[in-house]
């Protein structure tokens, strides 16, 4: 089974970031949870019910929906909180939500995580000099959300891959059962930094040492 | 073909595609009443949450979608359509976008109904919620208000889509392939918006690009659009709102209240809202469209042409759907509201204006009692208030009163005519001069003669200069005595100062 694998480009401001990556992980997630599974004597189940909340961003011009579950979302910021402290005032970073099935394997073998679907947030952090640029910024990174989440919606409902929906001992392996209120499909985040490069973080240094001393 | 799907395997794909169909209209103009949504996740299955998502349904739109069915399904050929419109307050009107739910004849016979069908059903769903966030006119449905409102109307058959202007872009929300045909939800939404200037229809700018839960200005009480005459609340009779929709029976009178008296957090009730029955849920908004004393949405108007059309096309009828010829309407309204918003700030008289400049009246100088008109009104600064009707000749700061040659025309210009002559000529403060804040001059113990009492007060001897020089060699040679008090008392100053610490 091919991994599928879709990356998704931003850039935006370091106030941003925050907002912008939760604004693409919720969405994703949105499509990727379903209700509680409530499995029945005879092997049925029955489902619960998945509430969504419509979230406006401060920073950008842009307002997404989430799946209504504190916990969830506390999960995600935690991590979108650490990606965002990582990169800095100028850099690139990717971000990537990987979901995945486990793979019960025998002692001593420990279970295998097998990725079904990654989606990798690529985040351009950029300086800008002024409030105009700034209220631009907001308007522009608004409409590119606009636009990624489209990408998301189109991809998702090609309808590929997606696991089989798992018998109550198995249900551990194919989805998160730890949240109470919702249940999406096994995932992590993970993260890394790709600074800018050297030179432009000296030039930085320079230009602020020059200021300085023509005071 | 039908043929191969089961009679139970029809039945349930023909309710799923129904509810689907009527889940579809909830949220879309649930996503243009204008304020966000929620609705809580539940754990438990309640059995009554199609499609597991927690949508509600508003009755009034159910209506209108089953209304616009009439009891068939999205089929090939029919689609199922809604239509987000945009209307000013001057009753002019804009399509902003058109959903369609369509069929059409890919089948996808191996494909398991009750399970794969449904759970691809409630993706799309899903994928409509986020979508309808992304399209421009969820921006402009969130700040309606008293310049506009959204409307919606949903018809069956055939797609319209001539309303969107030129070059409008289309988004596809999803498919689902079912052994009957293939489901399409789509969004064909307008992108020029020709007669609707950033400025007219978005607010200004957050300040330092953070959004700042400002409130927003009450809605004109003289702006009232002409062809709301379906805008009524829905509202059971014990909900209370702060009176701002308080069971109105004509629904012009809606608006004109709404927009006079409503306060910000009620301005919500001029848009497109709803609000539910008691027992309901948690969301409170008011509709559009709905009829008032509880009743189902029912156009308050003679029945309209169109089956389920709740738009407003009976009374508008010189807003007939055409390209050009309403939005060069639109245009100019919306330029002629502009330049009177304009108009109104800037002074109307240039030439007032002017002379309010030249004849500005500093402070202390003296006028005649005639000429104080405006300070007989009793306004704090009436002295410096630029008197438009007194006439040129008799102004002295326009036509200074002739002065003694000698004097500079700094001061021939602060000595007006009427000067006693008295009091002190050194310090360019006049005689009978007219403090800030003071009204008359004719009281005896005024602001005026106490400050000209109390000009010179006597030097602080500390500070004269030929007892300081003094002073400082006594402190000098004091000094070496008062250190060593001070020294011998050093146990109490620490004491002091740690009881201040």
């Amino acid at each position: 089974m091919n991994c599928r694998s879709e990356v998704l480009e931003v850039t935006v401001e370091a106030r941003q970031v925050e907002e912008a990556t939760l604004a693409l992980l919720h969405t994703i997630l949105l499509h990727r949870s379903t209700g509680k599974f409530h499995y029945k004597k005879e092997g049925t189940y029955s489902i619960g019910t998945v509430g969504t909340q419509d979230i406006d961003c401060d920073f950008i011009d842009f307002t997404f929906v989430r799946v209504s579950s504190e916990e969830l979302d506390r999960v995600i910021r935690k991590a979108v909180s650490e990606f965002k402290d990582a990169l800095s005032s100028d850099g690139m970073g990717q971000i990537s939500l990987e979901f995945y099935q486990k793979k019960k394997s025998r002692w001593p073998f420990s279970d295998e995580c097998i990725p079904w679907e990654v989606w990798s947030i690529k985040v351009s952090v950029v300086n800008l000099a002024n409030e105009q640029e700034r209220q631009i910024c907001r308007e522009k990174v608004g409409e590119k959300l606009g636009e990624k989440v489209i990408n998301v919606v189109e991809v998702i409902n090609r309808h590929e891959y997606l696991p089989k929906m798992p018998t109550q001992s198995e249900v551990d392996n194919v989805f998160d059962t730890s949240l109470k209120d919702v249940q999406p499909y096994l995932h992590k985040i993970t993260y890394q930094i790709t600074d800018s490069l050297g030179t432009s973080v000296s030039t930085t240094m320079r230009r602020l040492i020059k200021d300085t001393l023509a005071l | 073909m039908d043929g191969d799907l089961s009679p139970q395997d029809k039945k349930d794909l023909d309710k799923f595609i129904k509810f689907f169909a009527l889940k579809t209209v909830q949220v879309i103009v649930q996503a243009r009443l204008g304020e966000k949504i929620c609705t809580r996740s539940s754990s438990s299955p309640t059995g009554s949450d199609w499609f597991n998502l927690a949508i509600k349904d508003i009755p009034e739109v159910t209506h209108e979608a089953k209304k616009a069915l009439a009891g068939q399904l999205p089929g090939i050929g029919r689609s199922m359509c809604v239509e987000i419109s945009l209307k000013t307050s001057e009753g002019d009107s804009m399509e902003l976008e058109t959903w369609c739910l369509e069929m059409n004849e890919k089948c996808d016979k191996d494909i398991k109904v009750s399970y794969t069908v449904y759970n691809r059903l409630s993706v799309l769903l899903k994928s409509l919620l986020a979508i309808t966030r992304v399209t421009p006119a969820y921006k402009l449905s969130r700040k309606q208000g008293h310049d506009y409102v959204i409307l919606y109307r949903i018809y069956f058959g055939e797609v319209q889509l001539g309303g969107l202007g030129e070059g409008f872009q289309t988004v596809r929300v999803g498919v689902v392939g079912t052994p009957v045909g293939t489901v399409t939800l789509s969004c064909a939404y307008r992108t020029n918006l020709a007669f609707m200037s950033s400025r007219q229809f978005e607010r200004s700018a957050p300040i330092m690009g953070i959004i700042v839960d400002h409130f927003v200005d009450a809605p004109c009480g003289n702006q009232r659009p002409i062809t709301m005459g379906q805008l009524c609340n829905y509202r059971p009779p014990d909900e209370d709102d702060g009176g701002a929709f308080a069971g109105v029976q004509d629904s012009q009178e809606v608006c004109t209240t709404s927009f006079s008296t409503s306060p910000p957090s009620q301005l919500y009730a001029s848009r497109l809202s709803y609000q539910p029955a008691p027992p309901g849920g948690a969301a409170e908004f008011n509709t559009n469209q709905v009829k008032e004393g509880g009743n189902v949405l029912v156009p308050a108007q003679p029945q309209p042409p169109h089956g389920a059309d709740v738009h407003l096309t009976i009374e508008n009828a010189p807003n007939t759907p055409s390209s050009s010829g309403d939005e060069d309407g639109l245009l100019q309204s919306g330029e002629g509201r502009r330049d009177d918003g304009r108009r109104s700030v800037s002074p109307s008289d240039p030439v007032e204006s002017l002379n309010a400049f030249t004849r500005k009246v500093g402070a202390f100088v003296n006028k005649p009692n005639t000429q104080i008109t405006a300070a007989s009104l009793d306004l704090p600064f009436a002295a410096f208030a630029p008197r438009g009707l007194d006439s040129e000749e008799n102004d002295p700061m326009v036509r200074p009163p002739d002065s003694p040659p000698s004097q500079s025309p700094l001061q021939a210009s602060l000595h007006s005519q009427g000067s006693d002559g008295s009091g002190p000529q050194d310090d360019f403060v006049m005689v009978d001069f007219r403090p800030a804040f003071s009204k008359d001059d004719l009281l005896p113990m005024d602001l005026g003669t106490f400050y000209r009492e109390f000009q010179n007060p006597p030097q602080l001897a500390s500070l004269s200069l030929h007892t300081s020089s003094q002073s400082m060699a006594d402190d000098l040679d004091s000094l070496p005595e008062k250190l060593r008090v001070y020294e011998k008392n050093i146990d109490e100053f620490d004491a002091f100062v740690d009881m201040l610490q």
